[in-house]
């Protein structure tokens, strides 16, 4: 099996041997069947055991995985018509961002989302899936778009971040971000964002100020990557594994946090195992969020969203405290 | 600057393609050889290709006539105010000379014919530039002429289309061609204000006031393969800022790279992905949506 993670080796080298005697019984008169059916049962509590019990860690691995399944590819399975909008009529045309318009199950949408490559080549044309300002101004221009012609918006998270650099600092990453969360903040349709990779930090939630935001159960959304964690923590980027836990950075922990919908569950051992049975997942989650946002009014939606974000966060009040004169 | 690009295409490919007229028995432009590629191809061939060059994929630019009949349905255009003329307000030498000129050479009264006519069904608004006639420049009656088209686009709510081909804005009619600008600008804001879809398809070229008015403010900017598009010339640029301009300088797909479009679309596959863009935009019942 290609792109197979540690973790789940014990599960790998066990279907392997499996299939080996089952080729074995075919070529002979052994009757194996018992302990086939033996190894099958086995088979079925490791996999529960290992994919039901995955560490933050390994879902880190499963989120970066070089096959997991990009916008494009749940695009052009969850959507129809789909038409790919470019450039942000100032600077570019990002590659890391793509959007257009689209139909699901016969409603219109806009549809936004992050790009990685699935090659080298690609990935060299896509940045890696890390946005210029550009990208994220050509996001919000499709988002107007959306909002005059009154479709809702889905938007597609899956990005290490923003990219780090010269001409992005020029040309105003900081304000491109920025923007879109204001923007965002006060569009008049349904916008739900679903983090499908790695949701890196502001470069993600410039795609992410939704009335509903899901995860993918093996995505990840965090403030900062766990090697960068770890490097301003302890001063030791190999540490990354122990920050990904300390980090609270997987669907399961922003689920209980409170800032995540819903966790969209993956496919057994990842979404890059069977890219048209995941985006059926997405697709009932989908269904059923926007069910429910296009009940409510233009004015209410708005609302909506502010409260979402305005509900996020942990305080108190001290009983006694030092005044300031 | 721009002159020189007109009447150097001009040459170049209109000596080889048969008009209108000419087109039932082609006895001159039988054969045609393509500006890009250089291959002689059959003219009756490269007109069925909707004159596309089938060697390299060239595009040849098109007359009104020739995009209504390639973009509409079959008998589906009604022509709007298609008799409003030009005046001389200026008292323009040969103005008026000059018009009557282009109309006998174009069979058109103006640069621009506007209307209304369906795409697979899908009924629109549509004005369409023809860089015959006066190198398509923008004066009073084209000015007014997209305005209406806008204006009814709006009073019928249906999406408005239009092929932008153009020099810029007119000279024998100063700055009322400028202020043309403005008006168009403005349909177009209240238009889109109540909602109104506007798709600007750019064709070779598209220079000057209208590039930089109606051609750059659809809900869509589309541009063919290789049409010029900039609002300086290109040698004004180079004079300027004294530097050689690189070869693809203000080609559509130049344009696409810099963010300005948001497609470049081929001939051959626009009515399509226009039908798609309209069909979206048609939106339609959504049953399960409602339990
Ligand atoms: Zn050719």
């Amino acid at each position: 099996m290609v792109g197979e993670l540690e973790f789940e080796r014990p599960v790998i080298e066990l279907k392997k041997k499996i299939s080996e005697l089952k080729e074995f019984t075919k070529s002979t008169d052994v009757d194996l069947s018992s302990e086939i059916e033996k190894l099958e049962e086995r088979l079925e509590k490791l996999e529960k055991e290992i994919y039901e019990n995955i560490k933050p860690w390994n879902r880190v691995q499963i989120a970066r995985h070089p096959d997991r399944p990009t916008t494009l590819e749940y695009i052009s399975h969850l959507f129809t018509d789909f038409f790919e909008c470019h450039g942000d009529r100032n600077f570019g045309d990002d590659e890391a961002i793509v959007g257009g318009i689209a139909k699901f199950h016969g409603l219109p949408v806009t549809v936004i989302g992050h790009q990685r490559g699935k090659d080298t080549k690609e990935n060299i044309r896509r940045n890696f899936g890390m946005p210029h300002p550009e990208g994220y101004r050509k996001a919000l221009r499709l988002m107007r778009q959306a909002e005059k012609f009154k479709r809702p918006i889905i938007c597609f998270i899956d990005t290490k971040g923003a990219y780090p650099g010269k001409a992005a600092e020029e040309r105003g990453q900081s304000e491109a971000i920025a923007r879109n969360l204001f923007e965002m903040a006060g569009l008049r349709v349904p916008v739900i964002c679903i983090v499908i990779g790695e949701g890196g930090s502001g470069g993600a939630l410039a795609l992410g100020v939704g009335n509903h935001i899901h995860m993918l159960e093996n995505s990840t959304y965090s403030v900062i990557s766990p090697e960068g964690a770890a490097a301003l923590l302890w001063k030791d980027a190999s540490q990354a594994k122990r920050a990904a836990e300390t980090m609270k950075i997987t669907a399961p922990d922003l689920k209980e946090l409170g800032i995540i919908d819903e966790i969209i569950p993956e496919v057994k051992g990842g979404a890059h195992k069977d890219v048209k049975k995941q985006s059926e997942y997405i697709d009932q989650i989908l269904m059923k969020s926007l069910k429910e946002l296009v009940k409510i009014s233009d004015e209410e939606l708005v609302v909506h969203r502010y409260w979402k974000y305005k509900a996020i966060g942990e305080y108190s009040f001290a009983a006694e405290y030092v005044k300031v004169n | 600057m721009l002159k020189d690009i007109f009447t150097k295409s001009k040459k170049k490919k209109y000596a080889t393609i048969p008009s209108e007229a000419a087109k039932q028995d082609v006895p001159e432009g039988i054969m045609t050889k393509c500006p890009k590629c250089k291959k002689i191809m059959y003219t009756k061939e490269v007109s069925k290709n909707l004159k596309v060059c089938i060697n390299c994929g060239y595009h040849y630019q098109m007359n009104a006539a020739e995009r209504l009949q390639s973009f509409l349905d079959e008998g589906s255009f009604e022509e709007w105010n298609g008799g409003m003329v030009s005046k001389n307000p200026l008292n323009f030498p040969d103005y008026f000379e000059k018009l009557e000129k282009d109309r006998e050479k174009t069979k058109m009264n103006e640069a621009v014919v506007t209307g209304t006519g369906t795409v697979n069904g899908f009924q629109v608004a549509i004005a369409v530039m023809d860089a015959n006639f006066r190198m398509g420049s923008m004066g009073s009656v084209v000015g007014e002429k997209i305005t209406r088209a806008i204006e009814k686009a709006d009073e019928l709510s249906i999406p408005f289309i239009i092929f932008t081909a153009s020099g810029g804005a007119r000279m024998q009619e100063g700055v009322l061609s400028l202020m043309q600008m403005a008006k168009t600008s403005a349909a177009l804001k209240r238009f889109s204000d109540n909602g109104g879809l506007t798709i600007s398809i750019m064709t070779h070229p598209t220079t000057g006031g209208v590039s930089a008015s109606f051609a750059s403010l659809g809900d869509y900017n589309f541009a063919e393969p290789g049409a010029l598009i900039g609002f300086a010339g290109r040698r004004i640029i180079e004079q300027t800022i004294r530097e050689e301009l690189p070869e693809d300088f203000q080609t559509a797909e130049f344009l696409l790279k810099h963010g300005q479009l948001d497609a470049v679309i081929s001939r051959l596959d626009l009515k399509e992905k226009i039908t798609t863009i309209l069909d979206v935009h048609a939106g339609g019942e959504v049953k399960w949506l409602e339990n």
